[in-house]
């Protein structure tokens, strides 16, 4: 049984204008349980449209998402976030900064927490500072802090934790790393790697990081004008290196891979 | 009038319109919104509680105040999340509708004082002013005192400040429970409200009906204490709450939740005593607006002010190396 099926995604921006955009077109793909996907694309592609049309951002033209067994096409975003987890490039988008480490923690595991008068507890607050503890990042000692305080790399960190706090059906992360420097974004990108595995996430990656893509995960998805132009996955992807990958493209698009941001190694 | 007894008439009104100073934090400040329901709620909260104090239910009126707040403060919810018409003009959609409403409950005219008509022993017509839960209070403190001149001022004052420290201790709480804690979140980050699989429409349209429900409900204090209500009473009301919040700010900050109740209360205080002092300089009594005006215009220019006092003085710095 696949964990999550995209059927027929189709979806255009400002259609019947001079500015119509495909963004995704008729985009189908099944993805199994356990499945870390690494996701790219040029820019413009289509890869943030097609999360957003799973977070349920916006109504799809065409098409159906099932996510274990439930059809989710017509629920709303928030609804959807009971079993979706997702991270964007900009640390900012996930904490609130006026509240605490605790309080943001608190505020994302409201969704599994068992009731208690007070959002904040002795009992969550023990679970909330072994999580930090395992980030190593000594965050477990500032429980108290305002989230506004800490640096982006802390503030993805602890985002990433309230991605999937919640133990999420599907974790999406869009190029999570990307704002990040080098050094926190390999941090970053260790944890990411060590939460899925242990938490056995079924997760889909937006990367610029050709290198990573091919190692990090089970499966790479190479998106262009709204299609999902490569799959590979296994053996193949095993023995794939940049070069060859870039040459696919190439033969497969007629144009080469091509992003602002693209990093080859 | 001697100092003692300023200050009492200031503390006194201070407290009527700390819940309203309460409302107008929770509004701009908690949920980031700018909301001009405020002056329209007000009125509707002193209508509402002439009414039905009239009707002989003092205590009763003042639940129903908050009510009216927090269904005004509904249509605005409704208008700005479910229409997704923009903030500030849904509040004066809902302010002005609310203007015809509180003139209907006024029955048709522009004040009404709290008094009923009766027949008298000798059977002539004659007013009869309505109870009020100031009278009830003042009643039960001079039973206490054994004082049969117990001062009207402090026992207005006593009672309020029973109401708004029950009402601010209250909210305090409420903002660390999960549904309060969502609508601080919502104010702070609406996105990762969403993200966290909360209704965040939800949170802010509770949070605009808390906010109401305590303007509406200093409206309905103001209409007991004063034996009236006038429907041109909100005019720059929201004025009043964002200069008495800003003002409370500057003694305890906002660093927190609590820490903004208590500034929002203090402020509504010391804003008063601001005003019984102009009034003693001979201040006339119109020029309140402006001063508020002002007073709101200062504070908020005032974190500008010192970016460039400190860039000139890098400037000049930089010149001199
Ligand atoms: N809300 C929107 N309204 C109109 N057009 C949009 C909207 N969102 C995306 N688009 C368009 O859809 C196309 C796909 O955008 P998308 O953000 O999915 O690209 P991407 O693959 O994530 O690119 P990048 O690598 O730059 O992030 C772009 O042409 C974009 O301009
Ligand atoms: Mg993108």
């Amino acid at each position: 049984m696949s964990s999550l099926s995209l059927v027929g995604l189709q979806k255009t921006f400002e259609p019947g204008t001079p500015n119509a955009k495909v963004a995704l077109d008729r985009v189908s793909l099944e993805i199994a349980d356990g499945d870390f996907i690494t996701l790219l694309g040029s820019n413009g592609a289509g890869k943030s449209t097609l999360f957003n049309a799973i977070l349920g951002k916006f109504r799809l033209d065409r098409g159906k998402i099932i996510l274990d067994g439930e059809d989710i096409t017509r629920l709303k975003d928030y609804r959807r976030a009971y079993h979706i987890g997702c991270l964007y490039q900009n640390p900012l988008l996930g904490t609130a900064p006026n509240m605490t480490i605790e309080e943001n923690l608190a505020l994302a595991y409201t969704r599994k927490a068992s009731r208690s008068f007070f959002a904040v507890n002795r009992r969550d607050t023990a679970y909330f500072r072994d999580l930090l503890r395992e980030l190593h990042l000594g965050l477990e000692d500032r429980m108290k802090t305002r989230m506004g305080l800490l640096s982006g790399g802390q503030r993805q960190a602890a985002s990433l934790l309230m991605a999937t706090i919640a133990e999420p059906k599907l974790l999406l992360l869009d190029e999570h790393t990307a704002a990040l420097d080098p050094a926190t974004a390999e941090q970053v990108m260790a944890l990411t790697r060590r939460i899925v595995a242990e938490r056995h996430l079924t997760c889909m990656m937006i990367t610029h990081n050709m290198q990573a893509a091919l190692e990090v995960g089970t499966r790479t998805l190479v998106m262009d004008s709204g299609r999902v132009v490569l799959d590979v996955a296994g053996e193949e992807r095993a023995a794939l290196s940049v070069p060859q990958l870039l040459e696919m493209f190439q033969q497969k698009t007629q144009r080469s891979l091509d992003n602002d941001r693209m990093l080859l190694g | 009038m001697s100092i003692l007894a300023l200050l009492l008439s200031a503390l006194s009104q201070g407290m009527i319109y700390a819940p309203m100073a309460m409302g107008v934090f929770i509004a701009f400040q908690v949920l980031n919104t700018p909301d001009l329901t405020i002056d329209g709620s007000f009125v509707a909260g002193m209508c509402a509680c002439a009414v039905v104090t009239i009707a002989g239910h003092p205590g009763l009126a003042l639940l129903c105040s908050l009510l009216v707040g927090a269904a005004a403060g509904w249509i605005t919810g409704m208008l700005q999340t479910k229409v997704g018409i923009n903030p500030i003009l849904s509040g004066i959609l809902t302010m002005t509708g609310l203007y015809t409403v509180n003139f209907v409950l006024l029955g048709g005219q522009s004040n009404l004082y709290l008094q009923r008509m009766e027949l008298n022993s000798v059977g002539a017509q004659t007013q009869v002013a309505s109870d009020t839960v100031y009278k009830s209070f003042r009643t039960l403190m001079i039973g206490l005192s054994g004082n049969r001149r117990f001062d009207s001022n402090l026992s207005a004052l006593i009672l309020t400040a029973l109401i708004v420290a029950a009402a601010a201790a209250i909210l305090a709480m409420f903002f660390f429970t999960r549904t309060g804690m969502a609508i601080r979140a919502t104010g702070d980050n609406e996105q990762m409200v969403r993200s966290s699989s909360i209704n965040a429409d939800r949170s802010r349209i509770l949070g605009i009906m808390i906010s109401n429900a305590l303007v509406a409900f200093s409206g309905a204090l103001l209409c007991e204490q004063q034996r009236y209500a006038d429907l041109n009473f909100g005019s720059g009301m929201l004025v009043v709450g964002l200069a008495s919040v800003i003002i409370g700010q500057v003694f305890f900050g906002r660093r927190s939740v609590t820490l903004g109740i208590v500034s929002a209360v203090a402020g509504s205080l010391v804003y008063r005593i601001i005003l019984q002092v102009a009034y003693k300089v001979e201040m006339p009594s119109y020029a309140v607006k402006l001063l508020s005006a002002v007073i709101v215009v200062i504070a908020l220019s005032i974190p500008r002010v010192k970016r460039l006092i400190a860039e000139r003085r890098a400037e000049r710095e930089e010149d001199a190396a």
